[in-house]
């Protein structure tokens, strides 16, 4: 028979869930944090302010070339520039389901669910490839 | 004093619902009188814009029932002066954040189920990566029309998909049985504990290969599709197909994100603030819900939708 402590979610999605309310909010906050630092002129940006009005209706390539801009993991050699130092929680951001899926490894070895533990394995190393810029960071 | 209150945020609501529905009337009047280019404005003009119009679509977003991205790409490339390559990689961020956000309090009540979303995730994920390269490969206008096309089909959809709250599964299909497609949440209004589980899985993990190249090509985010699929088609429950699907779409534009990322479309200044004002006019869209008429602001998002859908389409085609 089921019952509402049957309906209660398992050990590793609880896990996943407050790796993910924690990450989530220390990327916010960081990214307030980093773009407060940004705007004020604190630390100088890599592409000035006001240059941006007349760069961001570029397409991507023209804009990369007009500004000197990097891409791929190019934005971490300019962490200290205000406009890149925002990248910080721009990535942590984009890092909490790598890492959320990472903590379910062990769970679905304990468990022995060999087939959950393929799709698991299998999703990190899709989201690692699109992170890592492998695939191609070249022009259009 | 209740009445008057809710009089009051009434009033404040239709106040920010006219400037998003408004926002396009604004940009073309201002198109028409051939008005000071956007480059003569400060730097500071258009994120400050942005981070007040993404507050109120925050809002309308929760009241309609829709995602943040769906609306915010759309608008912003219609009617800000960002290319639509940064706007569709702050598109994915902002959904990315919305998705993230919402996803721990959804996990907790077993409302998002990993077992469901787990293996859907690994081909929506998948496909958005191949969808993001796709949709910065192709021209400008090209990925404008589709974008357009797109978004007028979800205007539809909205407008004519009737959910089931919970779809009777007579008997679980092979490849839901083996993956385990099942589960249990209990329900707060009734009190009572539901069983679910899923039928015709293959036909619905084919459709997240499309959903997933649609999501990464436009920034979208992928709510409007996900929950039709998971509810109408694979049988789950509409509590959980909305919860499995926000948090699905946490994952599958982790993949598009970072693909956007790596290619260079993310400008800070621009997609912070659309990201911060979202959120924060998510929160008080939840606020405001309890006393509010979601029917009618959802038939207004959909006429938004439908009327910007069009304008992406003109603005493919050359013509607007």
């Amino acid at each position: 028979m089921t019952t509402r402590e049957s309906a209660k979610a398992s050990p590793e999605q609880m896990l996943y869930a407050d790796l993910l309310f924690y990450g989530c909010w220390a990327s916010i906050f960081i990214m307030v944090i980093t773009y407060a630092i940004y705007v004020s002129g604190l630390i100088s940006p890599h592409i000035p302010l006001d240059k941006l009005p007349h760069l961001w209706r570029l397409p991507v390539n023209d804009f990369l070339h007009e500004a000197n801009a990097p891409h791929g993991w190019g934005w971490a050699l300019l962490l200290g520039r205000g406009d890149y130092l925002n990248f910080l929680g721009i990535a942590l951001l984009g890092a909490m389901t790598i890492v959320g899926f990472l903590t379910l490894i062990p769970a679905y070895i304990r468990k022995k669910d060999w087939s959950f533990l393929v799709i698991v394995i299998l999703e990190v190393l899709a989201l690692l490839l699109a992170a890592s810029g492998i695939l191609g960071t070249g022009g259009h | 004093m209740v009445r008057r209150l809710r009089e009051g945020i009434n009033a404040c609501l239709w106040a920010a619902l006219a400037g998003v529905v408004a926002s396009p009337a604004w940009a073309f009047a201002a198109e028409a009188q051939g008005a000071v280019p956007e480059v003569n404005k400060p730097w500071w003009f258009w994120p400050l814009v942005l981070l007040l119009f993404c507050f109120v679509l925050g809002i309308i977003a929760v009241l309609a029932g829709v995602g943040g991205g769906v609306l915010y790409v759309p608008l912003v490339s219609g009617f800000f002066p960002f290319h639509l390559d940064f706007v569709r990689g702050a598109g994915l961020l902002v959904a990315l954040a919305g998705a993230l956000a919402a996803g721990p309090g959804l996990l907790r009540r077993n409302l998002a189920n990993l077992r469901l979303a787990l293996p859907v995730a690994l081909i929506a994920s998948t496909c958005a990566i191949g969808g993001a390269f796709l949709g910065l490969a192709l021209p400008t206008n090209v990925v404008q029309i589709c974008l357009g096309a797109t978004i007028v089909f979800i205007a539809v959809l909205l407008a004519t998909s009737k959910n089931v709250e919970r779809p009777q599964v007579k008997a679980q299909d092979a490849i839901g049985r083996a993956l385990g497609m099942y589960g249990v949440y209990y329900e707060e209004s009734s009190r009572e504990v539901v069983e679910w589980k899923t039928h015709r899985t293959l036909p619905g993990l084919i459709l997240f290969i499309v959903i997933g190249v649609m999501a990464g090509m436009f920034g979208l985010g992928a709510g409007w599709a996900n929950v039709p699929v998971l509810n109408l088609l694979m049988g789950a429950p509409l509590k959980v197909a909305v919860g499995t699907s926000k948090f699905l779409l946490s994952i599958t534009d982790t993949s598009a994100a970072w693909v956007y990322l790596n290619k260079g479309c993310v400008i800070p200044l621009m997609a912070i603030p659309s990201i911060v004002g979202l959120m924060l006019g998510s929160f008080v869209g939840v606020r405001i819900l309890a006393v509010a008429k979601p029917k009618i602001i959802r038939y207004l998002v959909i006429g938004v939708l439908l009327f910007s859908g069009i304008k992406a389409l003109l603005k493919g085609l050359g013509i607007g």
